[in-house]
């Protein structure tokens, strides 16, 4: 029978099914960071097991760490805590940390990746929604709850239910100045940030199959955003040359093995979705949030919609969310005075991100209204992006080069938005508070903060673009 | 083993918001903690309280007015959407709410409540609106064991759906860890099986 590429995955990881219930379902790697696994560990310790495959977990600290003088002791004593727990944990249940210091640590979900971890046909978890960024590879990625982490820790299991499936094709050339944040937006403003709720969704299409691996995790990574289980990407050539290599990549005779298994897994042409959308890439411009949800975006040039022209969804929202962002119906977004630009997150902080703003920026410096943080997703990329000169890039900018974690994009550490001011920011949500309570987020790629960073104010990159 | 879930009669309290995301229900500097406990007097912290100061209740929150009270939370469609963190969950059960019923649920959200022993129901639309529109008065029973939720006060009722497994962990307490882990020779097995 014809499967589709979710299929494929998932059939092969059921340990069993429950009558009238979810399937067992077995896990392949699994993440942990420190803010959701320190509940899960003591319950393991009150049940006296120990951590039942530890070779399957890797744990990392960045959640919140700060990003200023990481040599230091953190600061905020509850912070400390949970980050000397996990050491503890770790330590205790023999589970490989990845913490400060490490030269591998980083956002879990740009270590993974780029370590080789992540990989096609795998099963993968951890507890954090945005855990999705690694269906990307052709993998079946998603974020779980404390509890479940719990049940990964002791059995490499999981309970669930088959969701329904859906694909999103984005067919056709992108233009000049939109990259694939840009898209995700655009999916998320079309489909609303509940229209993929009970999905898994397969990212398909010519646009989708031209982008870089960095790039299609950007657009996977936001799939949490429109409520999909997960979101995924047949793995091909780019898949395969970017996994190769890696640190934890298989080698030799085993790469081979999995070389040939990696190549079957795609949706065969005749296997069918609950749900199938198409869109056209030409149709999409820079995009920019003004709400507190990710569905609630516009392109650059439009107006900010009026009660009248929102989605459906979005409607009884509207005026509380504008009033939270000072914002007003039927204005135009472009033009807004910008106060900060966050280019960071496990959205967009790898080393494509960072080029991509270096090479915008450089020669240019940012406004004198802006403060500019760039917080990069792993040591790694830090490193990489120090050996390219980057950092120089940055500095001539007035750019501040920070170091690792999730910073500003939840604001659990020092690097908070002042209530009342607008931020830039290349992250994932807009919620109220995100960033800090009362920050004022607008989403945006990379490029598009770049140039909010140089004007000072909400701008179309494309007017200063060099070509 | 956690206790097992009761039918109840309860007044309500309604949350009228759409897309209320787990940030809202807990923010996200309140996750310091290493124990499940005490996250209930920060449930909607920053929707609560003016300046984040106890002393200053926002008086138009729901959770602030004392006409609204129960052991039943109503909200706006899309509710627990966001985060995956789990203290979304345990705010809630520790401020003191059993069920929660929307018209749409978040997935992660909805599995992070069940395992608590929270009952997320979704109900349709019109249901939602329809128990928005009673007194602060007024009560809902839910009955597990029929799967239905009932206004009390003009008997309309609706079914809502819970899969056979889940029905019968929520009743009787159970975890799916105590299930998992009584398979782990399958889990074994099937590890043989699959190199
Ligand atoms: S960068 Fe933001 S979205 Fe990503 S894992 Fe960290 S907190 Fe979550």
């Amino acid at each position: 029978m014809a499967q589709t590429l979710f299929d494929k995955i998932w059939n092969t990881h059921i340990v069993k099914n429950i009558e009238g219930g979810p399937a067992v379902l077995y896990i392949d790697k699994h993440f942990i960071h420190e803010v959701t696994s320190p509940q899960a560990f003591t319950g393991l310790n009150k049940r006296g097991i120990k951590v039942f495959r530890p070779q399957q977990t890797i744990a990392t600290a960045d959640h919140n760490v700060p990003t200023l003088n990481q040599h230091l002791p953190i600061k905020e004593e509850l912070g400390r805590l949970q980050v000397e727990a996990l050491i503890k944990n770790c330590a205790e249940h023999r589970v490989e940390l990845y913490g400060l210091g490490h030269p591998f640590q980083g956002i879990v979900h740009v270590i993974g990746p780029e370590l080789g971890i992540t990989q096609p046909g795998n099963t993968i978890v951890c507890g954090d929604s945005h855990t999705s960024t690694h269906g990307a590879f052709g993998a079946i990625a998603f974020g779980i709850g404390t509890s479940e982490v719990e049940m990964v820790l002791s059995t490499q299991c999981l309970m669930q239910t088959k969701p329904k499936l859906m694909r999103i094709n984005i067919e056709g050339e992108l233009k000049n100045g939109v990259v694939s944040k840009d898209i995700v937006l655009y999916i998320l403003s079309k489909i609303t940030a509940s229209g993929a709720t009970g999905y898994a969704v397969e990212f398909a299409g010519s646009a989708i199959r031209s982008l870089s691996m960095e790039a299609r995790m950007t657009i996977c990574n936001m799939s949490i955003e429109m409520g999909a289980r997960c979101g995924m990407i047949a793995p091909d050539e780019t898949t395969f040359s970017y996994v190769k290599g890696r640190k934890f990549a298989p080698t030799g005779a085993a790469w081979d093995k999995k070389l040939a298994y990696w190549k079957t897994l795609f949706t065969d042409a005749t296997a069918t979705f609950d749900k199938e959308i198409t869109l056209d890439a030409a149709d999409i411009t820079p995009m920019i949030t003004y709400g507190t949800n990710p569905g609630m975006g516009i392109g650059v040039n439009e107006n900010i919609p009026t009660v009248a022209q929102v989605h459906d969804n979005d409607r009884s929202g509207l005026e509380k969310s504008l009033a939270y962002m000072g914002l007003q119906q039927g204005h135009p977004i472009k033009g807004q005075k910008i106060d900060y630009v966050f280019i960071g997150s496990c959205t967009n902080s790898r080393i494509e991100d960072l080029r991509m703003v270096a090479s915008f920026v450089k020669g240019k410096h940012k406004a004198d209204n802006v403060e500019v943080w760039i917080v990069p997703g792993s040591k790694q990329v830090e490193k990489q992006a120090i050996e390219e000169g980057i950092d120089k890039v940055f500095e001539a900018a007035g750019f501040q080069l920070r170091q690792p974690g999730c910073s500003a994009c939840l604001g659990m550490n020092e690097d908070k938005i002042p209530a009342g001011k607008y931020c830039i920011s290349t992250s994932n949500r807009n919620f109220e508070g995100r960033q800090g309570a009362g920050a004022r987020t607008l989403l945006a790629s990379p490029l598009s903060a770049a140039a909010a960073a140089v004007t000072g104010f909400v701008a179309d990159v494309r007017e200063f673009m060099n070509n | 083993m956690k206790e097992g879930f009761k039918n109840i009669t309860s007044r309500f309290v309604p949350l009228q918001n759409e897309n209320v995301d787990t940030d809202q229900i807990i923010p996200a500097r309140f996750l310091k903690a290493t124990t499940k406990d005490g996250f209930g007097k920060n449930l909607f912290r920053d929707w609560r309280y003016e300046n984040d100061n106890e002393a200053t209740p926002k008086i138009d929150f729901v959770l602030n007015q004392p006409q609204y009270k129960g052991d039943i939370l109503v909200a706006g469609k899309n509710f627990g959407c966001g985060s995956s963190r789990e203290h979304a969950a345990w705010s809630i059960v520790d401020y003191g709410f059993k069920v929660v019923v929307s018209s749409f649920f978040a997935d992660i959200f909805k599995n992070n409540a069940l395992n608590n022993g929270l009952l997320p129901i979704t109900v349709s639309e019109d249901f939602v609106q329809k128990i928005f529109a009673q007194t602060n008065e007024a009560t809902l029973s839910v009955d597990l064991e029929a799967q239905t939720i009932t206004i009390d006060a003009t008997g309309e009722k609706e079914s809502f759906e819970i899969n056979a497994y889940k029905k019968t962990c929520m009743i009787n307490g159970y975890d799916d860890i105590d299930y998992l882990i009584n398979s782990i020779g399958e889990i074994e097995n099937f590890e043989k099986q699959s190199v």
